[in-house]
């Protein structure tokens, strides 16, 4: 599935804090090569950088040095502006905690981000049932997150993070919320998502098992820096 | 995002903390109802003087006397410019100046001494002769009976002090009649001159003979006040009769004493005329036209601009006053939205993951404020056009049991209603400007780790 074109690549980048006098590395000196099309796992302890790492690569954060290349634009050079239409049409986002909004229902949740995008209010409907259908959540469309169990809330956020069409899709700990089957269920959904000709996921995760399972490459990090990358099995 | 889909959010948000939401609007409706109620008391009592002083003539008037060039009685000379021959007062004249652009009436002032003959007793009084127009005055509002019903009918109103003396009881005159006892001129033909006592070849004008006359009205009103008394209108006359009749009468007047002197008794003058303008923007360049036409003409227009002046400082005050509590309601909005921010921080920040822009986030929150000043608006507007209304349910019950005329003290005019909702909106948009910025500015990363 993978083709030969980098869908990110990261050269030399670094995301440093300061905290009064101390500075900490975030992310120090990263750099990595994801080909479209690719299912990359980030592993590492708590603190090791790689939810700041998938921050830089969604275009929420700017690195400190270096720069985030996606889909051939260096994110680390675009205004505020293009970063904002970068996360609208490039990627999509899934959080642990499924972050839906709590008083809109799942066909207002799912709607969002089409609203974002400017995209015509009669294809809106369509598009937000064909993405709860591909989670399988098209009999919950007006249902509230509150009355929905935590899989389907994330299978929501997937819908969701989807309905605009990106070409990478990112991950930050999915299923770090749920139990193990549910957990295993929402890896099966995204592989199954992986299938799209050209979709990049990036899934950060603690499951070192389960990303050998589900994903094509593992990238190790520890104390900001890349340990380790390399094929899943 | 589109502004429908802005509103939609923007209104949805609101309701989410609707008590929190309403409080603050309500705080925005307190001030503009204080605003809209001190400026609608002010324009209602501007509107009031203004149309008292309208309706009484005065200041869309213009005064026109004959010129008379006091010199040699203690008088300084007149300048150059008005030092003109003078001009007759008379129909010709009137003809004329009721020939100049924006005249909407001349009519001369008829005042003659009378005596009324009533249920056999005599009384003496004034009479004035009363224009059609003086109907619209005001002075006539609320009058016992009703207004002449004709330009030529042989009617009377009496003036409610007189009325008193026929009869106490004013209502029961209503209906009947009286007779008027008065004099008329009638002319005499020009003396032949007496060489010997004459010093001028010229012949002696006529003069006149006064003969008394009688004719027989019929009362159809008592009227409170005196209509615009004093100042060159047809006041101090008690018993009213319409203008047109009073003219045919020829009833001898002061000025006739001046024309036989003149010699101009052959040609009745008026003593003066009153020239009625179409608005008082027109006033001053009639009363200059008037002057050159060789007249004294005078009118009370800087009076009527110093009367402006002072509503719109007292506007202005009460405008001043009224809008602190719409700054205290701003710090509500304020208020509101930081507070709205700190709830919805995360929210703002899985805005801004799903691709909303630093623009996008700040609309939200700018249109939030601007719906709350929006309904703060029309609600305040609403709540100060009722405090107005009881405001004048108050006044006219005073006045109405102290037995006067109610008066409209409050007026909430259509600039007023476009200013308050404008206001509104606008002060909660500048309100707004803080919390948006501060909303727009913030770290996704942070916003989505904040619990």
């Amino acid at each position: 599935m993978p083709d030969d074109q980098a869908a990110i690549r990261l050269e030399h980048i670094s995301r440093h804090y300061t905290m009064g006098e101390a500075v900490i590395r975030a992310v120090d000196d990263v750099s990595l090569d994801l080909p479209s099309g690719e299912f990359l796992a980030l592993l590492g302890s708590s603190g090791s950088g790689k939810s700041t790492l998938l921050n830089l690569i969604a275009g929420l954060d700017r690195p400190t040095s270096g720069a985030v290349i996606a889909q051939g634009q260096d994110l680390s050079q675009v205004s505020s502006l293009e970063l904002a239409r970068y996360r609208r049409q490039t990627v999509g986002m899934v959080f642990q905690s499924f972050n839906l909004l709590p008083r809109m229902t799942l066909e207002e949740n799912v709607e969002l981000p089409l609203r974002l995008a400017e995209v015509e209010r009669g294809d809106r409907a369509a598009r937000v049932r064909k993405s709860l259908e591909r989670v399988g959540l098209e009999k919950r469309i007006g249902h509230r997150p509150s009355e929905l169990s935590g899989g389907e809330q994330q299978r929501a956020a997937i819908a969701r993070a989807l309905v605009n069409g990106p070409k990478i899709l990112l991950a930050d700990e999915p299923t770090g919320n749920l139990d193990s089957a549910t957990g295993e269920s929402i890896l099966a959904l995204l592989k199954e998502i992986q299938k799209n000709p050209g979709m990049t996921i990036i899934m950060v995760t603690h499951e070192r098992p389960l990303a050998e399972r589900f994903a094509d490459r593992l990238a190790i990090m520890g104390d900001g820096k890349l340990l380790s990358n390399g094929a899943a099995r | 995002m589109k502004p429908r889909d802005l509103s939609d959010l923007a209104l949805r948000n609101l309701r989410e903390a609707i008590l929190r939401n309403s409080l603050t609007t309500l705080g925005i409706a307190v001030g503009v109802a204080s605003l809209v109620a001190m400026l609608s008391l002010g324009v209602g009592l501007q509107q009031l003087a203004s149309k008292r002083l309208s309706q009484s003539g005065l200041f869309d008037s213009v005064f026109v006397t004959p010129r008379v060039n006091l010199r040699g009685m203690g008088r300084a000379a007149m300048p150059p410019s008005l030092d003109k021959v003078p001009r007759l007062l008379d129909e010709s004249a009137r003809q004329e100046i009721s020939r100049l652009p924006n005249v909407v009436e001349v009519y001369p002032q008829v005042r003659f001494f009378t005596e009324v003959r009533f249920d056999g007793k005599p009384f003496a009084t004034m009479v004035a002769g009363m224009p059609a127009s003086s109907k619209a005055s005001g002075s006539f509002d609320g009058m016992q009976g009703s207004f002449f019903s004709g330009d030529a009918a042989y009617e009377t109103i009496l003036q409610s002090e007189f009325a008193k003396e026929l009869n106490p009881q004013t209502s029961t005159l209503i209906g009947k009649d009286l007779v008027l006892r008065y004099a008329e001129r009638q002319s005499i033909p020009p003396n032949p001159v007496d060489s010997k006592a004459a010093s001028s070849s010229e012949s002696l004008p006529g003069g006149f003979s006064v003969v008394p006359k009688e004719m027989r009205l019929r009362i159809v009103g008592v009227v409170d006040t005196e209509p615009a008394s004093g100042f060159g209108g047809y006041g101090n006359g008690r018993l009213l009769i319409p203008l047109q009749v009073a003219m045919t009468l020829r009833a001898a007047q002061v000025n006739d004493l001046r024309d036989i002197v003149r010699g101009t008794s052959s040609t009745p003058t008026f003593a003066s005329l009153t020239v009625r303008a179409k608005s008082p923007a027109y006033v001053e360049a009639l009363e200059a036209s008037i002057k050159n036409m060789g007249f004294g003409a005078f009118s009370l227009l800087d009076a009527s601009k110093s009367l402006a002046t002072f509503f719109r400082v007292l506007d202005m005050l009460l405008g001043i006053f009224s809008s602190l509590a719409l700054f205290v309601a701003t710090l509500g909005i304020v208020n509101t939205l930081v507070m709205a921010i700190l709830e919805r921080r995360r929210e703002i920040g899985v805005l801004k993951a799903l691709g909303a822009s630093d623009r996008d986030v700040k609309q939200l929150f700018f249109f939030e404020a601007g719906v709350m000043g929006l309904f703060g608006g029309i609600f305040g507007l609403f709540l100060g056009w009722l405090i107005g209304r009881a405001l004048n349910f108050g006044t006219n019950f005073y006045l109405h049991r102290r037995d006067l005329p109610s008066v409209d003290i409050s007026s909430v005019p259509w600039w007023l209603v476009l200013f308050s909702i404008g206001f509104a909106v606008l002060v909660s948009l500048v309100a707004g400007l803080y919390p948006a910025s501060r909303a727009a500015r913030l770290n996704p990363v942070e916003a989505l780790r904040y619990e």
